[in-house]
């Protein structure tokens, strides 16, 4: 794996360890959050033991405000119900807390990603006859549409980042600006993506996904490389600060439930 | 008053050919076991309902168990894909497979509305994705007092029910603790209904957090240490994480997933 050179000192780092950290540092201290496994799951847990110890983390699996010392491997690990503050059965994790907006952040990955943030996670190509069959919608579509906002944590590829998206499992912010508000969806939508490159957020005009941040060291033609469409720049790009000695001690210390000590 | 049977006689009695069966279990205390009961007795033409398909229903899928899928999420969680599923769509092995496709969120109140003995479910969801193009259970409603449009998904009724708990007493009371999941609304959901315990006592503890199914909306009890292996039942034992990962291996192939079927049949319940 590639590992980026700081401009001085001997710490090096993954691409993918930078995504983490900065998803991590996207969240704030005291939020509620609807967590996905895999890559948002690392990111909302290092936060917890960083600089959000009050992040209150919740699982579809029901399990609200739970606090594993692991990682778990699945939604439903052991791990999330026995630190839980409380655990719910499913139909009450999505009716009572997710779709009258109780929740602050929904922190989403996928497989394919558009210029207005819409999500696929159900098919590469055509529904009845498709190359790949993903598995499909989970709790995404309505934690898109309910949580007050979304970040979406992703690896930046060309090949995920499409014009559009073959299938629509969870809408971002559909064609344009308007579009949620049409939709009748509550929630702000996608307000950041955050890849393994940079960070893009929607333009407030136009809701198409342009990039505000590169992380420390990777420059602006390579992100445009990987994005299928004509990435635009914000005038105010900033670049992401490299990993500190603790983010990245914190991150590299965590395991995953059922992994080889 | 539930009857408490052994598992065999169990499935035997309760699930047909060409029913809709739910095994329910939201990672936590998956049915393994009267699955792989469901694969021996050779059962075909069921549509199979649950929220994760997850391994159980790959094996049973790969079985040829099932011909119409009903689900929200087919993956195996925290690995990968699920193989036999994805192999039955792509190319009719060993048989052809249907789709019906949900979110989570549908499924849930799917289950609710069989459950409260309602014909469908209302719910925000499904606006502006795909899902509806293609399902035919996924329609809309307007509110009678604001007018506002809302999704609608029609109830799930199954013909059985089939949940693993931890612990049921002699008249057949079912308890189940930790993640709860949909297994409440899918005994309630269903026409007849399994549950598989750890094990049977002279009487329940409670237990914090607790369901418990009442003896005269479970029909059969059947007794079956470890039924829930290799997901997991909380206070019982953990989640086998690494037979999860072998499941891929296994799975990619169809003549090593045949092996693991054979294997499967000659261990006899």
């Amino acid at each position: 794996m590639t590992r980026t050179e700081p401009a001085a000192g001997s710490t090096t780092w993954t691409a993918d360890e930078m995504m983490s950290i900065a998803a991590a540092r996207s969240l704030r201290d005291r939020q509620a959050c609807f967590v996905g496994i895999g890559l948002p799951s690392t990111a909302a847990n290092l936060a917890r033991r960083l600089h959000a110890p009050n992040l209150v983390l919740i699982y579809e699996s029901g399990t609200l405000d739970t606090r594993p010392d692991e990682l778990p491997l699945s939604i439903g690990d052991g791990v999330l119900a026995a630190s839980a503050l409380s655990v719910v059965s499913v139909p009450e994790i999505f009716n009572y807390w997710l779709q009258p907006g109780r929740i602050d952040v929904g922190f989403l990955s996928g497989a394919q990603l558009d210029r207005f943030g819409n999500i696929n996670t159900t098919v590469i190509g055509e529904y009845d006859e498709p190359s790949v069959r993903l598995p499909g919608s989970g709790g995404a579509p309505e934690i898109a549409a309910s949580c007050r906002e979304v970040i979406v944590v992703m690896r930046h590829k060309a090949r995920a980042f499409v014009e559009r998206v073959d299938f629509v499992t969870s809408v971002g912010h559909g064609s344009g600006p308007t579009e949620r508000s049409v939709l009748g969806l509550r929630g702000a939508g996608p307000v950041r993506v955050i890849t393994d490159l940079g960070v893009l957020e929607p333009d407030p005009e136009t809701a198409e996904l342009v990039l505000t941040a590169t992380h420390h060291g990777i420059e602006v033609e390579r992100v445009r490389a990987e994005t299928g469409w004509e990435l635009e720049v914000s005038a105010d790009l900033m670049i992401t600060a490299p990993p500190t000695e603790t983010e990245l001690r914190t991150l590299r210390s965590m395991r995953t439930v059922g992994d080889p000590r | 008053m539930a009857k408490i049977a052994s598992l065999a006689e169990a499935v035997s009695e309760l699930v047909r050919d060409g029913d809709t069966v739910a095994l329910e279990g939201f990672t936590h205390l998956i049915p393994f076991a009267a699955g792989h009961e469901i694969i021996r007795q050779g059962r075909r033409g069921l549509t199979l309902v649950r929220m994760t398909p997850d391994l159980i229903y790959d094996q049973m899928i790969g079985a040829g168990c099932a011909s119409r899928l009903v689900f929200s999420w087919g993956g195996n969680p925290g690995v990968g894909s699920l193989h036999r599923m994805r192999d039955a769509l792509a190319s009719g092995w060993p048989a052809p497979l249907e789709i019906e496709e949900h979110s989570h969120a549908g499924m849930a109140n799917r289950y609710v509305a069989g459950a409260s003995g309602l014909p469908f479910a209302v719910l925000r969801g499904y606006a502006g994705t795909d899902l509806p193009l293609h399902t035919d259970t996924i329609s809309s409603v307007e509110c009678p007092f604001t007018g506002e449009r809302l999704a609608a998904v029609k109830a799930l009724n199954p013909d059985v029910g089939v949940i693993h708990a931890q612990r049921a007493d002699r008249a057949g009371n079912v308890q189940i603790w930790g993640i709860v999941g949909v297994q409440k609304e899918a005994v309630l959901a269903s026409t007849r209904s399994l549950a598989t315990v750890e094990e049977v006592v002279d009487e329940l503890e409670p237990v914090p957090g607790a369901v418990v199914l009442p003896h005269w909306v479970v029909d059969v009890v059947a007794e079956v240490p470890r039924g829930a292996a290799p997901s997991y039942a909380d206070g019982f034992y953990d989640r086998d994480n690494a037979a999860y990962r072998a499941w891929d291996r296994i799975s990619r192939d169809r003549d090593e997933f045949g092996r693991w079927l054979t294997s499967l049949r000659e261990d006899a319940a």
